[in-house]
């Protein structure tokens, strides 16, 4: 077919490497309130996913026998490992955070064919493979900054790279639970939010310290994605406006038992989710009417794992499963085509 | 103002059309050759009705009308018939196809006109049909299908009468040019359809990028003709032009999927076919020349050239300071929806609206497509509504009933999809191969249901044919059994005498060799 030259003759306007690139870019307001906050492992992780990441996405593509150059400039692979280690806690053993980048890369993207192929979004199942085989790293946080304990570079790197805390420490004394899974624990033992939110250090700031500015940070990039025109307004706007929709009813109900709605959309993955995770076109829905229903899903199924779940957070099952669905709800959410079903709106 | 209605998707695309604006129309040199095609036109090709070597003049009809969806062409020039032959068209792909070769004498001698002894206000609907197809006028806009039929509306009221003058694809600017050059033609045709058919309200939609034109021809307007006719300027954006979007955004009504714009009371007719109409009613002149806009960053000084109907392509380009060494791909039409042009002598015909001549710069070369990242930018920015993507899904998988579920048969080619799309697919390439493979299986299936039938029926016959002989067997067996019962003492008698007879014979074979042995 390649030898017949069709229209349009024109160059073309957009790329996927420039829309990666432009991922990374509004990922990066969110990057540096992270790093600001947790301190020298997030970028560690970052090292060890994004490097992890090429040279898998190298390796198979050799494997497969195709180029690998433009797929490694395409910078898909850059991208979910970046979002990957930006959901990883910041103390981590780098063995960890490179099995779940392997996981994401192979098994998640070129087991089921590549870019654009794999119906679930590779970063959220290496996640998900973390969260249930490693579930003791991956719900232990370093506190955020200004609190007691800060490690420094070469304290982080040592634990990290070599396993080693630092003297007079201890994992337990160093670590703690993020806000989303403190409420999650504390309700679970029969207390209520304001006694949780009062009586732990966490929870001190807007919504659980360091986590607001963070939030914030994903919520501005995510923002310049939708200005840019990278990303639809459609699953941002319904995966957050589910979010708040029910967790305000729940808290109007009773607010002793259901956290405010700003703690829902602040607190935990929520913005980083809704501008940068739900958003993946390869495992998103595609239709407009469909991607409202794709984002309210995950909307939903995030404040359900959330609440009556066994996870503290539920926004990586939500994408997960609402990938699953998204042909489905593709086939059922087609527009109008012009000239057909007149009357009917769309 | 008009309250406008907007359609789905488009582009906003570079007009680049002031370039070939800025001198006024010429005419393009009676070339030595002139090569008319016989299909020009949406339909059945015109027939030739002369003969090689037959001296024609200027306008005289050289092949006829055949059927109701065709056309018939005229000699562009006066001259001799030098061949009716096969020769190189302007084609997607390239063919050849029946061509009359005309060798033009320089005097330009038209035929003895008609005389044009009515106003075509006193005309009758039909009799003024019949003179747009005498004068071999198709859709000028770039799909050339019959005018005459687009002039009947049947039973059908028509409520609107549009004048399309959007021009939306980027560099094409000979409607624009003719807006402005010759507005008074193109209200007058515009009068002569209104009259065809009865129409109620006419809007001639024009896209803002052109105000000259847009003035020129609201000065032309009188004010009597203000109060029928109303210029519409209308957004510029790719595919505006498009008679489906045209539709859309004047009147809000949309054409159905497998509909005619007339059952839905509406008729769209080119600018340039109105001057057509314009000089077939009022000057008696058919259909032998056209507007070409002839631009391109390979192209020294782009223009607007009237040029007649089997002009070379390069008289054309020549005329308009084609540099060679510039030139990476020539097209008809525009870059969104032209097709390229390998041979430059290939002639011009009614549907050339633009020859465009693009550099290495402006053109995408070498391009690796990546794979659908299924970012949907394609369905944002498709005027159908389709869901490109999911067609391109099944275009590449083969799933051909699963492509037409999805309205494959809706897209209109336009382009938008694969402008933005960010894997480089070439997404229009694969709608036109699955198009294609379409019609293939479905005349495939036409032939082999027709072979069935054929089976069928020999099957039958042969069945039919035995039946019929078994029954005679059976007469006829039957009746030699009758005979044979009443036969039946004359055969014993043969049959005593056979055996008498040959006893007798053994009796002698047996003597005869006894004979044999003694005497050996």
């Amino acid at each position: 077919m390649s030898q017949i030259i069709s229209s349009p003759h024109t160059l073309f306007s957009n790329s996927v490497s420039r829309m990666m690139l432009l991922v990374v870019l509004g990922l990066i307001p969110g990057f540096i309130a992270y790093v600001y906050f947790f301190g020298w492992g997030v970028i560690i992780n970052s090292i060890v996913c994004v490097t992890t990441a090429l040279l898998c996405e190298a390796g198979i593509m050799r494997l497969r026998q195709r180029p690998a150059w433009p797929y490694l400039t395409d910078f898909s692979a850059l991208v979910t490992a970046l979002l990957l280690a930006l959901a990883l806690p910041p103390i981590l053993p780098w063995w960890v955070a490179m099995l779940a980048t392997m996981f994401a890369i192979i098994l998640a993207k070129h087991l089921y064919g590549g870019l654009g192929y794999n119906p679930f979004n590779p970063a959220m199942v290496g996640y998900a493979m973390l969260l249930i085989a490693f579930p003791k790293y991956m719900t232990a946080w370093l506190p955020a900054r200004h609190e007691q304990l800060s490690l420094s570079l070469l304290d982080n790197l040592r634990y990290n790279i070599l396993g080693m805390l630092p003297a007079n420490t201890s994992y337990d004394a160093l670590t703690q639970a993020t806000p989303l899974d403190k409420l999650h624990i504390q309700l679970g033992l029969r207390k209520t939010v304001s006694q949780t939110v009062t009586s732990f250090h966490q929870f001190s700031g807007l919504f659980g310290v360091g986590w607001d500015w963070v939030s914030l940070m994903f919520l501005v990039g995510g923002l310049f994605l939708i200005y840019k025109r990278v990303i639809g307004w459609h699953i941002p706007l319904a995966m957050l406006g589910s979010l708040a929709v029910i967790s305000t009813i729940a808290w109007l109900v009773n607010s002793a038992h259901y956290p405010n709605p700003l703690f829902h959309l602040f607190g935990g993955a929520s913005m980083l989710g809704a501008f940068f995770i739900a958003t993946d076109p390869v495992t998103a829905s595609t239709t407009p009417r469909g991607r409202l229903i794709y984002g309210a899903g995950i909307g939903i199924i995030t404040y359900v794992i959330r609440t009556w779940g066994g996870y503290p957070d539920g926004v990586a099952f939500g994408v997960l499963l609402m990938n699953l669905a998204a042909p489905t709800i593709d086939q059922y959410t087609q527009p109008r085509v012009f000239g057909h079903d007149q009357g009917k709106s769309s | 103002m008009r309250k406008l209605w907007h359609f789905h998707g488009g582009l906003k695309l570079e007009g680049h059309k002031a370039v070939s604006m800025r001198d006024p129309i010429i005419p393009v040199p009676i070339p030595q050759l002139l090569t008319i095609p016989l299909q020009q036109h949406i339909g059945e090709p015109a027939q030739p009705v002369v003969k090689v070597g037959e001296r024609v003049l200027t306008g005289q009809v050289i092949a006829q009308a055949e059927g109701y969806i065709s056309a018939p062409v005229h000699a562009s020039s006066s001259g001799t018939v030098i061949a009716i032959e096969k020769r190189p068209i302007a084609h997607p792909s390239n063919i050849h196809d029946d061509c009359i070769v005309i060798e033009t004498d320089g005097k330009d001698e038209w035929v003895p006109s008609h005389e044009i002894d009515q106003d075509f206000i006193q005309m009758e609907p039909s009799e003024l049909r019949n003179r747009v197809r005498d004068a071999g006028i198709v859709g000028l806009g770039g799909a050339g299908f019959p005018s005459f039929i687009k002039l009947n509306p049947g039973k059908q009221q028509v409520e609107t009468l549009i004048l399309n003058g959007a021009e939306c694809e980027p560099y094409i600017s000979c409607d624009a040019m003719l807006m402005q050059e010759r507005p008074r033609e193109i209200i007058d045709g515009l009068l002569i359809m209104r009259h065809a058919l009865h129409a109620k309200q006419c809007l001639i939609g024009i896209e803002d990028n052109k105000p000259e034109a847009i003035r020129a021809l609201q000065g032309a307007l009188s004010e009597q003709e203000k109060s029928i006719i109303e210029v519409v300027t209308v957004p510029t954006r790719y595919p505006g032009g498009g008679e489906k979007q045209l539709i859309k955004t004047l009147t809000g009504i949309e054409v159905p999927s497998n509909g005619l714009p007339v059952h839905v009371g509406v008729v769209c007719h080119n600018v340039g076919t109105a001057v057509a109409i314009t000089r077939a009613i009022h000057h008696g002149e058919p259909l032998i020349s056209r507007i070409v806009t002839v631009t391109g960053n390979a192209v020294t000084h782009p223009r607007n050239v009237e040029a007649r109907i089997g002009t070379p392509m390069q008289v054309l380009l020549e005329q308009a300071g084609l540099d060679q060494h510039k030139l990476d791909r020539l097209l008809m039409g525009g870059p969104m929806m032209g097709f390229v042009v390998e041979d430059m002598g290939v002639p011009i015909i009614k549907t050339t609206n633009c020859l465009l001549g693009m550099t290495k710069q402006d053109v995408a070369h070498e391009v690796h497509p990546m794979p659908c990242i299924r970012c949907g930018e394609c369905a944002k920015v498709c005027p159908a509504k389709l869901l490109p993507q999911q067609l391109y899904w099944y275009a590449r998988s083969k799933e051909l009933d699963k492509i037409e579920n999805y309205h494959l048969f809706d897209c209109i080619e336009c382009g938008c999809c694969n402008l933005v799309c960010p894997s480089h697919i070439p997404l229009v390439q694969y709608y036109r191969y699955a198009k294609t493979e379409i019609w293939a299986k479905d005349r495939e299936k036409q032939k082999a249901n027709l072979a069935r039938e054929r089976h069928e029926f020999h099957q039958l016959r042969l069945e039919r044919k035995k039946q019929e002989d078994d029954a005679r067997k059976r007469k006829k067996k039957e009746m030699l059994e009758k005979a044979a019962a009443k036969d039946d003492d004359k055969q014993a008698a043969i049959r005593a005498a056979m055996e008498r007879v040959n006893a007798k014979k053994t009796a002698q074979q047996q003597a005869a060799s006894t004979n044999k042995d003694e005497s050996a």
